[in-house]
């Protein structure tokens, strides 16, 4: 199973900086948010994957019983899942932006103020 | 006592979000930024004050108990970099309430900046790595809006790179988090200094620890990961300027600090050693790049990179004295980087540019100025009896004890381009006469909007001195400091309670 999901998190990697690599504006939003749909897996495999064992404690009992899915890795994905959902609002309204200013989404003709 | 530890956070946080109450309101706004940021100044000193006094501090947020609650610390590093950041908040935001146009004022621009120092404050504060995320995503996000208020065209075209690359380094962040968190479960920085210290995956952990050094060296301007800073930090206005130069840099270089002394030290012929190749890199690309640029702010910009470069190498030293000069280094420049940086804001208003072929005759007009330039000028560079003369004769030291002849040599040599670029702003701004086709006003007109922005401008520029004439206590306490990063103990002892 860990082998399927890194396999994934691999493709989504590659898939995302090949498309920031481009040219055009809209890619490089689409890359970044496959990054870090990316990293969100890393976190959820790398963490440990398990099958159906809910982290709930029994009624009446005061500890976790057996093998259980650890909460914190999705509790942290979570968190990231809503950052990364910020910021890519933030990011499309800025390339909107750059668009209306600039009329262009060529990132190569973005260049002025490089040095 | 550990409310203080709190309010760093908590004062701007309030004033920011008071400020988007009176959304409407320019004068409240600005009344709210005011209280706030003195507020903060005080809290931070407090801190200072009684982490110097009684050692490190911690607070469990919650009170669920460490390592599994949220954990805010203070050991004296962090309260240095806190207090710093308070002192140049203020001055930043008091140069704003002359320097900033009414059309950023109105749309947010002083929530936004007390946002952005609730930011700083909670990453230099966090004893946590999955908080130290966040509390970078906070800074990132106000600092996302503040480069890219106003939508002039340079503007955004730099927040475009600046924005992707700090995207880029967060999803690096991240992963590596993940990871960490696979091999030591845990995330909670005292006891992950304790779970690798027993080095249970050796390689995996060095592999760790440079994911965790691109991370943030893409956030701090490292080689060969600087280059969207250059592109973009002249773009906004130069308050704002001033304040991604002073701290947004020197977060990135914190967190490489905190992690390297408390977390990877297994391995330190290597991390360590490649850190201090990164930092004579650093040095070196940025000075020689300022040297090729034209404008007071490109060349400010630049040089942002190779001082960097001085800090790191302090943490690729690492030692006791190593780590002081490291200290010592980063509380000057964020004083003397953010202090040229306000000056080129005067100049740019008295002068509509910043190109220095179409700058000059600024001594004659304007003395104060000139000298406050200079100074902070002169302690970048590294002339005594200013500061920058002490954090570098300290690195230079602690290479020389370490026998790490070549990093000295760089960085001797990159003093000498560094004053070389200071002439050239000074020669061609301030000393040369202005070209004649250009309309110059007569001396000693000054408005009353520019007296009123040198104060903090002066304020920063006596910090260089002081700092210079005063070493001795300054790097007294920077050492206890150092003592601190070095002793692990009694970190993990103040946070895990053992």
């Amino acid at each position: 199973m860990e082998f399927v999901f890194a396999v994934v998190v691999g493709g989504l990697y590659a898939a995302g900086l090949y498309l920031m690599l481009q040219r055009n504006i809209i890619k490089l939003v689409l890359g970044l948010s496959l990054l870090s749909h990316g990293a969100n897996l890393l976190i959820f495999t790398a963490a440990g994957l398990t099958r159906a064992h809910a982290p709930l404690i029994d009624e009446g009992g005061a500890v976790l019983i057996g093998r259980t899915a650890d909460p914190l890795p999705q509790a942290l994905i979570l968190t990231a899942i809503v950052i990364s959902f910020g910021v890519t609002a933030f990011m499309l309204v800025l390339v909107h932006r750059t668009h209306q200013e600039t009329g262009t989404d060529d990132l190569d003709d973005l260049r002025t103020t490089d040095t | 006592m550990k409310a203080l530890l709190v309010m760093p956070i908590v004062i701007p946080l309030v004033g920011g979000a008071l400020g988007l109450v009176a959304w409407r309101s320019r004068a409240a706004q600005r009344a709210l930024a005011a209280c706030g940021a003195a507020a903060l100044l005080l809290a931070a000193a407090a801190l200072l004050w009684t982490v110097d006094r009684h050692g490190v501090l911690a607070v469990q947020v919650g009170d669920w108990p460490a390592p599994f609650g949220i954990t805010l610390v203070a050991d004296l590093f962090a309260a240095i970099m806190v207090f710093i950041a308070a002192v140049l908040g203020a001055c930043v935001l008091f140069y704003s309430f002359w320097a900033m146009d009414s059309g950023r004022e109105s749309y947010g621009y002083y929530p936004l900046t007390l946002v952005l120092l609730m930011g700083v404050n909670g990453a230099f504060l966090t004893g946590d790595v999955f908080n130290l995320y966040v509390w970078f995503e906070v800074m990132l996000m106000a600092s996302f809006v503040l480069l890219a208020l106003g939508g002039d065209r340079p503007q955004l075209e730099g927040a475009i790179k600046y924005v992707t690359l700090n995207l880029v380094s967060s999803a690096l962040f991240l992963a590596a988090t993940g990871i960490l968190y696979g091999v030591a479960g845990t995330l909670n920085m005292a006891d992950l200094a304790g779970k690798l210290g027993e080095n249970v995956a050796p390689r995996l952990t060095t592999t760790l620890a440079m994911l965790y050094l691109a991370a943030f060296g893409i956030k701090a301007g490292l080689f060969p990961l600087f280059f969207w800073l250059p592109a973009s930090y002249h773009t906004p206005p130069p308050a704002v300027s001033a304040i991604f130069a002073g701290l947004l840099t020197k977060v990135g270089v914190y967190a490489i600090i905190r992690v390297f002394t408390l977390m990877f030290t297994l391995e330190t012929a290597l991390t360590h050693g490649v850190i201090l190749v990164l930092a004579a890199f650093t040095m070196v690309t940025g000075v020689l790049g300022a040297a090729a640029q034209n404008d007071f702010r490109r060349i400010l910009a630049f040089h942002i990179v190779s001082q960097i470069g001085y800090i790191i190498m302090g943490l690729g030293l690492y030692s006791r004295i190593a780590l002081a000069g490291a200290i010592f280094f980063i509380v000057h420049n964020i004083i003397a980087k953010s202090n040229l940086f306000l000056v080129s804001g005067v100049v740019h208003r008295l002068r509509g540019t910043g190109d220095l072929k179409q700058l000059g005759g600024l001594y004659e007009q304007q003395p104060a100025l000139s000298i406050c330039f200079m100074v902070s000028a002169m302690a970048l560079a590294g002339i005594p009896p200013l500061s920058g003369f002490f954090g570098k004769l300290v690195l230079v030291i602690a290479g020389i004890q370490a026998g790490a002849y070549v990093i000295v040599a760089v960085s001797l040599l990159v003093s000498i381009l560094t004053l070389f670029s200071m002439t050239k702003i000074w020669a061609g701004g301030f000393w040369k006469p202005a070209p004649e086709e250009r309309d110059v006003p007569p001396p000693g007109d000054a408005t009353h909007a520019i007296r009123r922005m040198m104060i903090p401008v002066a304020l920063l520029a006596g910090l260089n001195v002081l700092f210079g004439v005063g070493f001795e206590p300054c790097y007294a306490m920077a050492l206890r400091a150092a003592d601190q990063l070095l002793d692990k103990q009694a970190y993990i002892a103040a946070v895990l309670g053992t």
